[in-house]
């Protein structure tokens, strides 16, 4: 039972006990802040304080109906998956064909061109958000989505392009060889027989490239003025700002916000990891 | 044009008649400029020439409203280095990356061994452990300012069952960085877990079992076989670790926007707090820049000294 251990087992288990210890330990550590949030959500003010980490006695509903009635919450959502569906799709178009022209197409300084791209992985957004600012300013795209939309298909655009090229270079070339010498052009090769064929990967880094957006919180804080254009990581700041001390409402609403993002972990959750591992293969 | 058809040979195309080659060849010009500009247009607009012109704005005072004009050199620089908490925030991002690959990589790597192996429960635990990892920044920064907070949070709660009074962690200089390094700790380490996890699973057992065979324990086994197979999995944590902790941001906003005092700004905050919500673009651009050349040191002589070899 035992044989696909790494460590491997000793008669009397006292590691396995270890084990289960360090595990509960940690399982704890990580669960007891998501569960008193969810929780907390379901209290009153007065019980938060009394009574932080049981049951609530009696289940406030209205905490989270009344969030989910109002406006406000779903405009929120809707921003960010605005926000993020564009992003998505953009990066996944843009990405994918520089990362077929990498992966099949061989021209003088292809591998130069790869590097340049591919410098976005070393450094953070942040080094240069002012004059990004300006540059969106400049452009017309302040307080605008696609003034977050675009930067962040850009900053997406290393990490996808590796993935994809990767990915593409292991399907057969010389399925290409036969269909451009059938007088298929490049496009229609890739258009018709690439991107069908690359629907995991495609999905890995849609998936990946839309919790990034998702979550993201500098670049529409710097360009986004107009509440009413505000994605929720925004939106949940006001609100606690509005609502500073009752923990309560506040704890809902964050509850509500984490949904959409459980849901998607839930469902897409391969797609994330094998992101994540195979993007780690080579940094 | 010489250069396409020269390639060609080199990647040794099969030479089918000299008219479809050509048309081949042409294709493949036509081809590059529709598949490239799109990323080069869109990377060199958003990335590359903010990054230069931070270089350039770094050397004026500007306010960011008409054309820069008033050159300064490096002035900025100097106002940088010479405001008190650009050292502290500086001195929390070395005490991040410590946190990160003193206590977070072995934790992580701990858990890894552990959850490799399949047992009942084990695929829940690494869903759970990794869960922080997806959840928004700024959503785990107000649920820990919640736990944090001094009148309904957990922690004061707990106090208060000892009967001793509840603390403000967040609200005092000497202890806000050390609750916010506890929040990294929640959030990063089941990613790296999960890192290690995949690397197991992909390692070949047999030289484990061959290990084992030839009588080494099971220490021996962990310290001389499979950490050596996982270094190159731990030299990539350490980068993204690294670079990770660099950039920290959209957690600490939430939970003391680098406050109070500036005691626990990281970098990137105390760029968002001097910088750009004063719109100083010169003295906000020499901080940027700062940042850069430190994060692209560090890329290129990790790269070059510990992954020379992938």
């Amino acid at each position: 039972m035992s044989d696909t251990s790494i460590v491997g087992r000793r008669p009397l288990d006292l590691v396995l006990v270890y084990k289960v210890l360090f595990l509960a330990l940690v399982a704890a550590f990580v669960a007891v802040p998501l569960l008193a949030t969810l929780l907390g959500g379901f209290k009153t003010l007065g019980e938060l304080r009394t009574n932080p980490f049981g049951l609530p006695e009696t289940w406030e509903w209205q905490n989270y109906t009344g969030i989910l009635l109002s406006k406000r919450y779903w405009q929120l959502l809707g921003n960010s998956f605005v926000i993020g569906s564009f992003t998505v799709v953009l990066t996944l178009i843009v990405a994918s064909m520089a990362a077929f022209a990498f992966a099949h197409i061989h021209f003088f300084g292809s591998s130069m061109l790869l590097s340049y791209l591919t410098m976005g992985l070393l450094f953070p957004a942040a080094t240069a958000i002012l004059p990004l600012f300006i540059k969106v300013r400049d452009l017309g795209l302040l307080d605008n989505y696609f003034g977050v939309i675009l930067p962040q298909v850009a900053f997406s655009l290393a990490m996808s392009i590796l993935l994809l090229r990767r990915f593409f270079k292991d399907l057969p070339h010389e399925l290409l060889e036969a269909a451009l010498v059938d007088g298929c052009s490049y496009f229609g090769f890739f258009r018709h027989v690439t991107l069908p064929l690359s629907r995991p990967i495609l999905a890995t880094v849609g998936t990946i490239t839309f919790v990034h957006s998702w979550n993201s919180y500098l670049l529409p804080l710097v360009m986004l003025n107009s509440e009413q254009l505000y994605p929720w990581p925004l939106g949940i700041m006001i609100y606690q700002g509005e609502f500073s001390s009752e923990w309560h409402l506040i704890l809902a609403f964050i509850t509500l916000t984490l949904l959409p993002t459980i849901l998607l972990f839930i469902f897409a959750q391969k797609h994330i990891v094998a992101g994540l591992t195979a993007g780690a293969v080579k940094g | 044009m010489s250069q396409y058809s020269g390639a060609a040979v080199i990647s040794g195309k099969p030479a089918a008649s000299g008219a479809r080659r050509r048309a081949a060849t042409d294709g493949r010009l036509a081809s590059l400029l529709l598949f490239l500009p799109p990323a080069l247009l869109l990377f060199t607009l958003f990335v590359v020439l903010p990054i230069g012109e931070a270089a350039w704005y770094s050397g004026f005072n500007w306010n960011g409203f008409g054309s820069p004009t008033r050159w300064i050199g490096f002035d900025n620089y100097r106002f940088v280095f010479d405001t008190r908490g650009f050292g502290t925030a500086f001195r929390n991002n070395l005490l991040i990356i410590a946190v990160s690959l003193v206590i977070q990589l072995p934790l992580a790597l701990t858990l890894a061994l552990i959850l490799a192996d399949k047992f009942r429960g084990s695929v829940a635990l690494r869903m759970l452990f990794f869960l922080p990892y997806v959840l928004a920044e700024v959503a785990t920064g107000l649920i820990f300012s919640f736990i944090y907070d001094g009148n309904y949070g957990l922690l004061a709660s707990i106090y208060r069952t000892f009967g001793a009074e509840a603390p403000h962690l967040l609200a005092s200089t000497q202890t806000s960085m050390l609750a916010i390094l506890v929040v990294v700790i929640w959030k990063y380490f089941g990613f790296h877990m999960m890192l290690f996890i995949a690397a197991l699973q992909g390692m070949d057992r047999n030289l484990v079992e061959a290990a084992r065979i030839d009588g080494a324990s099971r220490w021996q086994v962990l310290r001389h076989v499979v950490i050596p197979l996982l270094y190159p999995t731990i030299r990539l944590s350490v980068f993204f670790a690294v670079v990770g902790s660099l950039q920290l941001f959209d957690l600490v906003m939430p939970l003391t926007r680098g406050g109070p005092a500036d005691s626990s700004n990281t970098m990137v905050t105390f760029l968002y707090n001097h910088g750009v919500s004063r719109m100083r673009v010169g003295y906000g651009s020499a901080i940027g820049v700062i940042l850069f050349v430190i994060c692209v040191t560090f890329a290129i002589t990790y790269k070059r000294w510990f992954m020379r070899d992938e």
